[in-house]
């Protein structure tokens, strides 16, 4: 026994010793927190490889003020308890901005501790309206807020789609019962259509016919689902298997190349919201080679807003000049950068201008861009 | 010589064999998107050496660990000499109090984090303990009443703008009927079906959490908790971070105190015959619905006080963080350091949620190597790390002459 | 009341508890035999289904027919599942044979955590697609306005299992052996019965059952993970409690019940609350009858 504990406190020493931050001055460390293992780990390990990449191209030019950069990658597995864990840590380390987190809930739950510490947090994934109040000042995001996105879902489901009876269908997480809870109330409010039916799923349940055939029986013009890419397909499969022919749309859970795959011919003619199509921007292809020359396959999720937001937390501290939160983050709110996602800053609150939702198709295995706001 | 080639034999056709099994999972790789597989032939040279191997090693130890459960076991361990001894054991304990105090001061607020955490999930399992290890009631929804503790909180902090202190004991209370109400239609259930019907009630709380927008903000949870405050004193968040992390000892030693107390009490005892007979204990005039009752109820309120301490912690709570995996967790912590043992609950509890922390490393593998861990370490131990000793008489014939006085032994933790 | 509307729930209802039902009867099966709650054999279901996927992609690229591609997918599901749940009871729970009942409990919760990463980690950890590879009899496509034909393959698959199990149970003389040992191990032993060897034959047939039911449902709702297997297992030793565990027709009964009331439960009140209504209808039977609806109670003798 006696023995065993000296290994283990042994082991636990070296590992301290790994963990323990090293104090050089010659670096400028940025943290890179989400999760990066477990079944959200898709959703997660885009952002790592984006800020991998612009970090490398920025340390090739020198670095920053002269220092080079190093990334701290933590994985908080989507954790509230574990990102506050991950925060502080970051914070122990002396980041001097964070990239991430990536679901709003962990996102939540870590944000206190930068605030107070006075740390730049961007975040390329997380998207519950709330957190630009509760992280303000110290919270960025380059993706537009569920609102954005429930009113565009609106705007084309009561005026394109001209539907008059809605059923709205979510799987119960932060994210899709939030997003269809916006829905739900901006077409309350429009007047024009009538949601018929409400209701949350139980993700990962083994099929969900049962919630279909009361689809069905209620009758709707519009079907939409809030929430992730696997209960979509398996409600889209089920819904074309039982015949119900009206238009099927989801979010941005589903907008991924991973829903055309897995739902194979059933993704036909689903139309989901997703950020604005960037393809055409010259920054977008860079990006996208970057990923292939790397890693060698298609960047997932998040990766082209991870890009943005590594390049956007970079380009501030250069124009600043300092790693000071002040000067940093007034650099983030004035100084426009070239994105993949196009030419961005950030709004008083923190939220990206030029950074919008659009409405997809999937037409031939492909998501096309069907829909796009006025502004 | 015989006996070598015998082994050899059967590490061959165990290599083999994992070969086979392993074959299509780490062999082929399947390619979704293109339709097609690939095959990755070099790691079934990998599985091969190594299920070779290993199958030696795997035998061995079983052997050892079969010869020696069946050679006279009443020996205590090393762990149980020291701490049966009255020097070593107060010097030990002395030694780990030290320790625990100044903590803070050695490491990182990140490290200390950690460890609150972990201390959480030591007064979890401790008050798991009281239900799964002294009372022998299979609670497979304990998470539930964690979840009670840490909304409790949450809302009455909300609502009420109650602070940490006086949601404390409020929460105990409040987890302890919980408790109550759950036990009290299914008195009459036994063993795993009892197991099923917690579990049930664990997820039943949760979905209502999920679904209940009005009160409890559905899956977005509930944020901008408070910290416990200090008599009103301004604290920035490390400091406060650290505050916790006392609080949190103070709770784990009340907690190992009372629990140590009720070992030994006449509800303790009542507990341990509940565990072994129900109906012998019942002919004993011993009331069972109250043992059940009581057993529950206590388990309960520890997890009421670790939920308010998590809520504050995190100072955000969500439906996701009281999944049926948690209470999965604190019973492999109850059970890994051996039932009842409170020495064994503590390094197991130490040991599983800091393993998964320092695993980092490894990052991918963390999980996997977790639980085969698990596996192992019943396989090796199946009476936990520590196994408890507590509770009853072991009396020792000792060889006459050589210890004249005595010759009964009673041993007691 | 809308008939065509209940009979859809009815028919969404029997088809997942079918699959609930295979699931269940390798739970209900081992825990006859070791008391022992399997938690590792939701997992199993899951690798079923992956080798199925494996095998099917593979034969598909062949050229192979729709129809003997499905015989062959069940068939080396089946056999890998089996050898996976024979392998996992020889690693896991033989060694616990004699320790306190809750220790191989977690060995089993240890097994499950490791299985599912070991196959994200050598396969992945998305959802994949799974090919649409059961076979639909022509005469059901005509009616398959009114009942999902796919569905009705799945019910009749279980059904014909359910059957040969139970003559395999009943009939055989391993059967007879592992209702022996399932009543008292050592009597068993004492009347020449090899315990091992018919727990090792428990184990292999509870796994096959579970492969089956992993293969339905794969190519029933078209997408698999490594994931699948941990609430399906949730789901189906709900069902085996609720049937009586221990009892084989028992655990198709509990599977049945289980499916119908999330169906109706989703489709007369609210799918929000699907998982409440199966854990309310459990403690309603335990309530009234302690051991499941076919479960025998039976009096402890002191």
């Amino acid at each position: 026994m006696k023995k065993i504990f000296g290994l283990l406190s042994a082991a636990l020493f070296t590992v301290l010793a790994v963990v323990a931050p090293s104090f050089a001055a010659d670096v400028i460390k940025i943290g890179v927190a989400g999760v990066h293992t477990g079944d959200l780990a898709p959703f997660g390990i885009p952002t790592v490889h984006a800020a991998k990449i612009v970090a490398e191209k920025y340390n090739k030019e020198g670095g920053l003020l002269g220092k080079k950069i190093e990334l701290i990658v933590l994985d908080e597995q989507c954790k509230p308890e574990v990102a506050t864990n991950v925060a502080t840590s970051l914070v122990t380390s002396k980041v001097v901005g964070v990239i991430g987190h990536i679901c709003s809930g962990a996102t939540k739950a870590a944000l206190p501790i930068y605030k107070q510490d006075k740390i730049p947090v961007i975040s390329p994934s997380a998207t519950n309206p709330s957190l630009t109040k509760i992280g303000y000042p110290v919270f960025f995001r380059t993706i537009a807020p569920d609102n954005a996105q429930g009113k565009l879902q609106e705007e084309f489901i009561v005026n394109k789609l001209h539907a008059k009876r809605v059923a709205i269908i979510h799987d119960k997480g932060d994210y899709g019962k939030g997003l269809a809870t916006y829905l739900k109330n901006y077409i309350e409010k429009s007047g024009k259509a009538k949601v018929v039916l409400f209701e949350g799923i139980t993700p990962g349940a083994m099929d969900y016919s049962a919630v279909v055939q009361k689809i069905k029986r209620a009758r709707p013009d519009v079907v939409m689902f809030g929430g992730y890419h696997p209960e979509a397909s398996k409600i889209a499969m089920t819904m074309k298997r039982k015949r119900l022919k009206m238009p099927f749309i989801s979010d941005d859970g589903i907008k991924n190349d991973k829903f055309i795959q897995v739902a194979g011919k059933y993704a036909e003619g689903v139309y989901a919201s997703g950020p604005k199509d960037v393809s055409g921007n010259p920054l977008y292809k860079v990006a996208l080679n970057e990923h292939k020359k790397k890693y060698g396959t298609e960047p997932g999720a998040f990766y082209y807003n991870a890009y943005a937001a590594t390049q956007a937390l970079f380009e501030a501290i250069k124009k600043a000049g300092t790693t000071d939160f002040a000067k940093v983050t007034h650099a983030l709110r004035t100084n426009y950068v070239e994105t993949p996602l196009g030419k961005i800053k950030f709004d008083k609150k923190g939220e990206a201008e030029g950074v919008g939702f659009a409405v997809y198709q999937v037409k031939n295995g492909k998501f096309v861009q069907v829909y796009a706001p006025s502004k | 010589m015989e006996r070598l080639v015998e082994e050899v034999k059967k590490s061959l056709i165990t290599a083999a064999w994992f070969v086979f099994l392993t074959f299509p999972m780490i062999v082929v790789k399947l390619h979704s998107a293109e339709n097609r597989v690939s095959y990755r032939w070099i790691n079934a040279l990998y599985v091969a050496i190594g299920a070779f191997f290993i199958s030696f090693i795997w035998r061995y130890l079983l052997e050892r660990r079969d010869k020696k459960s069946s050679s006279d076991n009443v020996e205590d361990s090393l762990v149980y000499k020291v701490l049966n001894h009255p020097v070593y054991s107060k010097i030990l304990y002395g030694a780990v109090f030290v320790f625990v105090l100044i903590f803070p001061l050695l490491f990182s607020t990140y490290q200390t984090n950690i460890m609150t955490t972990a201390l959480i999930y030591v007064v979890l399992a401790l008050g798991l303990n009281i239900v799964v290890g002294l009372a022998g009631l299979l609670d497979l929804g304990y998470v539930a009443f964690y979840a009670v503790g840490a909304y409790g909180y949450a809302l009455l902090s909300k609502y009420f703008g109650l602070g940490f202190w006086a949601v404390l004991p409020m929460a105990g209370i409040l987890a302890a009927i919980a408790g109550i109400i759950l036990v009290f239609p299914i008195l009459r259930l036994k063993g795993d079906y009892l197991a099923i019907v917690t579990l049930g009630f664990g997820e039943i709380i949760r979905i209502f959490l999920e679904n209940w927008d009005g009160l409890t903000n559905g899956p977005s949870g509930i944020s901008g908790i408070p910290r416990p405050s200090f008599f009103g004193m301004e604290m920035k968040v490390d400091q406060s971070l650290i505050f916790i992390y006392y609080i949190t000892v103070a709770l784990v030693i009340f907690t190992i105190f009372v629990v140590n107390r009720l070992q030994v009490s006449r509800l303790g005892r009542a507990w341990l015959a509940l565990k072994e007979d129900e109906i012998a204990c019942q002919s004993m005039g011993i009331d069972r619905v109250r043992a059940k009752l009581t057993a529950f109820a206590l388990g309960a309120t520890w997890a009421g006080f670790a939920g308010v301490i998590f809520a504050a912690k995190t100072t955000f709570v969500n439906p996701a963080s009281f999944t049926f995996f948690e209470s999965v967790i604190i019973l492999a912590i109850v059970v890994l350091g051996g039932m009842g043992s409170i020495v064994g609950v503590i390094i197991a509890a130490l040991m599983m949620i800091l393993l998964p922390e320092y695993l980092r490393a490894f990052s991918d593998y963390r999980m996997l190597i977790f639980g085969l861990a698990m596996v192992l370490v019943m396989v090796f131990k199946p009476e936990g790390l520590i196994p408890f000793r507590g509770g009853r008489l072991v009396y020792k014939k000792r060889e006459p002459g050589k210890d004249g006085s005595s010759n009964e032994k009673r041993a007691y933790s | 009341m809308d008939w065509s509307y209940f009979l859809d729930l009815f028919m969404s209802g029997l088809t997942k508890g079918s699959i609930y039902a295979l699931i269940a009867l390798g739970y209900t099966m081992v825990y006859g035999i070791i008391q022992l709650i399997n938690f590792a054999h939701g997992e199993i279901y899951m690798i079923g289904a992956f080798v199925a996927l494996i095998t099917a992609t593979i034969l598909t690229s062949m050229g192979l027919n729709l129809f003997a591609v499905f015989i062959l997918a069940i068939l080396v599901a089946v056999i890998y599942s089996s050898a996976y749940g024979f392998t996992v009871e020889k690693i896991a729970y033989k060694p616990l044979r004699h320790a306190s009942r809750l220790s191989p409990l977690i060995s089993a919760i240890g097994m499950s955590i490791f299985l599912q990463n070991y196959v994200m980690l050598s396969q992945t950890a998305d959802f994949v697609p799974f090919p649409e590879i059961i076979p639909v009899p022509k005469f059901l496509e005509k009616v398959s306005d009114y009942v999902d034909p796919v569905g009705v393959v799945i019910i009749v698959v279980t059904v014909v299992v359910m059957i040969a199990l139970s003559l395999f149970v009943k009939k055989t003389k391993i059967g007879k052996a592992m209702r022996a040992t399932a009543q008292n191990k050592t009597m068993a032993m004492l009347c020449g019965v090899d315990v091992d060897n018919t727990i090792s034959v428990t184990f292999v047939i509870g796994s096959a059952l579970a492969a089956i039911g992993g293969v339905l449902i794969g190519a029933y709702v078209g997408q698999i993970n490594f994931y699948i297997g941990f609430i399906a297992g949730l789901k189906a030793f709900t069902a085996a409690v609720l049937g009586g565990i221990g009892s084989i027709p028992g655990a198709a009964l509990g599977g049945v019940v289980l499916g119908l009331t999330e169906s109706f439960g989703t489709g007369y009140v609210s799918s929000d609350y699907e998982d409440v209504f199966a854990f309310v209808i459990l403690v309603l039977i335990l309530i009234f009858r302690p051991a499941g609806i076919l479960g025998k109670s039976n009096t402890e003798k002191v």
